[in-house]
């Protein structure tokens, strides 16, 4: 089959490899329909998180039809039409039974390493190194889906590709963002970032009940996309964020805080200089510039929600800040699994139109050109779904 | 206290030390903390025997005969636990299955069981080699406590026990693995060493790990055969 591989740095490569099989009695094989490139892989194309391996298959947004299942897997059959969470769960464990599907205990093939890192391991993850399980990614042909009992939703029919694919990860990450901020009647929250999760995440905190929210970002074409949805808008290149925020809130600073850029922002000022160049020569693995501005910027006693990716240490973190302002923090891989159904039902009522956020549709064949044009905001690229098997008269005609 | 200041007798002193060790290993969280430069193997034995076993030589105290017996510099010691949610008693069912233990515990190829205390483990070696030996359960407590020791003749000598005990608020059960090795010398302690990692307490916590993933999720979590791109 044809795959998305990673080779290094800026280095992807559509591979053809062999066929997935079933490994495990609780798997299944997907045929991939449609894949998306997430701003999380943009960190695996720059090469920032470790325990990559040449040839790893990328990709933790796919959904397709069941072609085969192992003998434990009882709810799926072949033909079955599945959106599949990019958190890997066994749905048995202390916190899989707890709804905290993304610390699942038994699914990181390499849970000695996280736990090097970081105490514990969260996880396994599709596609996203071998410090989360090494699982092969879904920017494929076919893909094995471990835990096809747990994880893998049916798609009710009259329910596009393009409509429930982002259930797999940025939707449920942009609202589970929103929710981390516990929206009181009333709030104004920030949203730093208006890639697709800060997307999801400006409609996620409107339906939660905020009274504002400002997003926060440099492309016009993003800003225009959140400006389109309600929200008001900085662009961080013209004016100080922080200041403006401020100004925009009667001095108070916004109830909620939201960083949905994480660990490759950019900034303006000595501070952003200083990150780009520790980080470029690996001093520290995150510049951490939106999340010191959201600490700072923070009205006191407000919350600090963090859906953007970080893998390893930051600098400088305004630890006074956040004591003295009295601030909570909140973050965590998403607990997709937790948020597919309640999601899907928003989707079919009509809150919400996932596919406003997709600018390209392409081949399978064209990943190397899409993490490109996605990762330097080329042609105006704010989401990429790649169609393994769509014809070029599909994919011209999905675009119009 | 092991001084003319002692106001106990030998063989008090004696006992009340192996109902010290019993406690610590029947409940203690960090055990091999607890026993320090004692070996293990010896108190496994003593506490199995009622401190029969050493109490032979006159004057010595059981302590002292302990590390005569070990050489504790050349012994790998691992201690290590995990908290699996599934009650002790099915844990210490599989657990004392012995011929189980190869399915999450990858450098042995087979374990067999000769009789009830006795079984025969084969372990897979660098270069296609295989190490053979006999072990004897000293102490089986149903559904709390296994503890093996290796015979006499076993190339390697290695003594550890299993403790299943139920966890706090509801998460199921701790299970505690102990062991400790004493690899002979030579090439063939090379081998040994080789065998149990450069990091036994990795290699422990590893097994740990897939013994957890089958008792919870029914299965190993593996990426083996999967594709990858050239």
């Amino acid at each position: 089959m044809k795959a998305v591989c990673w080779h290094g740095s800026q280095d992807v490569r559509v591979d053809t490899v062999p066929d997935p099989k079933i490994l495990n009695p609780h798997d299944a094989i997907i045929k991939v329909t449609s894949t998306a490139i997430c701003g999380s892989d943009l960190h695996l194309y720059d090469g920032y998180i470790p325990t990559m391996q040449s040839g790893d298959i990328l990709g933790h947004e796919f959904m397709g039809e069941v072609v085969e299942t192992g003998p434990e897997v009882t709810n799926l059959k072949q033909g079955d039409r599945v959106v599949v969470p990019f958190t890997i769960s066994c749905g048995n464990c202390f916190f899989c039974n707890r709804d905290l599907w993304s610390l699942c205990d038994n699914t990181n093939t390499n849970a000695w390493m996280a736990e090097k890192f970081y105490g514990h391991s969260p996880a396994g993850l599709f596609g996203y190194s071998h410090l989360l399980g090494g699982y092969a990614g879904g920017q494929a042909e076919y893909v094995r889906v471990p835990f096809a009992n747990v994880g893998p939703l049916k798609v009710p029919d009259g329910l596009s590709d393009e409509q429930v694919l982002f259930l797999t990860d940025i939707f449920p990450t942009g609202y589970m963002a929103a929710e981390n901020c516990d929206i009181q009647p009333g709030e104004v929250v920030a949203v730093w970032g208006c890639g697709p999760v800060g997307q999801f995440a400006i409609r996620s905190a409107m339906m939660l009940g905020a009274e504002r929210v400002i997003a926060i970002d440099r492309i016009p074409e993003r800003l225009a996309l959140a400006e389109a949805a309600g929200a008001e808008i900085i662009n961080y290149e013209e004016m100080d964020a922080g200041v403006a925020l401020k100004e925009m809130t009667g001095g108070i600073g916004p109830d909620c805080c939201i960083d949905a850029v994480g660990m490759e922002a950019h900034g303006t000022g000595a501070m952003a200089l200083y990150d780009t160049v520790k980080q470029a020569v690996r001093m520290e693995t995150g510049r951490a510039m939106v999340l010191r501005q959201a600490i700072v910027a923070c009205r006191k006693g407000g919350k600090v929600s963090v859906p953007g990716v970080y893998g390893g240490f930051i600098d400088k973190m305004p630890m006074g800040a956040f004591v003295n302002k009295g601030l909570t923090m909140r973050s965590g891989q998403t607990h997709v699994h937790k948020y597919l159904r309640p999601l899907l039902e928003r989707i079919r009522n009509g809150d919400i139109d996932p596919t406003f956020l997709i600018t390209h549709r392409l081949p399978l064949e064209e990943a190397p050109h899409a993490y490109k044009i996605f990762r330097d905001k080329e042609e105006n690229c704010i989401k990429v779904v790649l169609k393994p098997f769509a014809t070029t008269p599909e994919l011209a005609g999905a675009a119009t | 206290m092991e001084n003319a200041m002692s106001t106990q007798t030998p063989a008090s002193k004696q006992a009340g030390d192996l109902e010290r060790w019993a406690s610590i290993i029947g409940g203690g969280a960090m055990v091999l903390t607890g026993l320090q430069r004692r070996s293990l193997k010896g108190i496994l034995t003593a506490i199995a025997g009622g401190g029969l076993v050493y109490q032979g030589t006159q004057g010595k105290s059981t302590l002292k005969q302990v590390e005569d017996a070990a050489g504790l510099d050349h012994a790998i010691r691992v201690e290590k636990t995990v908290t699996i949610n599934r009650p002790a008693a099915d844990l210490y069912a599989f657990w004392r299955d012995l011929t189980n233990l190869p399915t999450f515990m990858r450098h042995l190829q087979s374990v067999q069981v000769i009789d009830d205390r006795t079984s025969h483990w084969v372990a897979n070696a660098p270069l296609g080699q295989a190490i053979e030996w006999d072990a004897v359960i000293v102490n089986d407590e149903p559904n709390h406590l296994i503890a093996w020791t290796s015979t006499d003749d076993a190339p390697i000598e290695n003594s550890g026990f299993v403790r299943f005990r139920p966890s706090a608020g509801d998460r199921g059960t701790e299970v505690k693995v102990v062991m400790e090795y004493q690899p002979p010398g030579g090439m063939l302690g090379t081998a040994i060493a080789k065998l149990f990692g450069e990091e036994p307490e990795q290699q422990i916590g590893d097994e740990l790990h897939r013994f957890k993933q089958l008792m919870e999720a029914g299965e190993i979590a593996t990426i083996e055969g999967q594709p990858k791109g050239g």
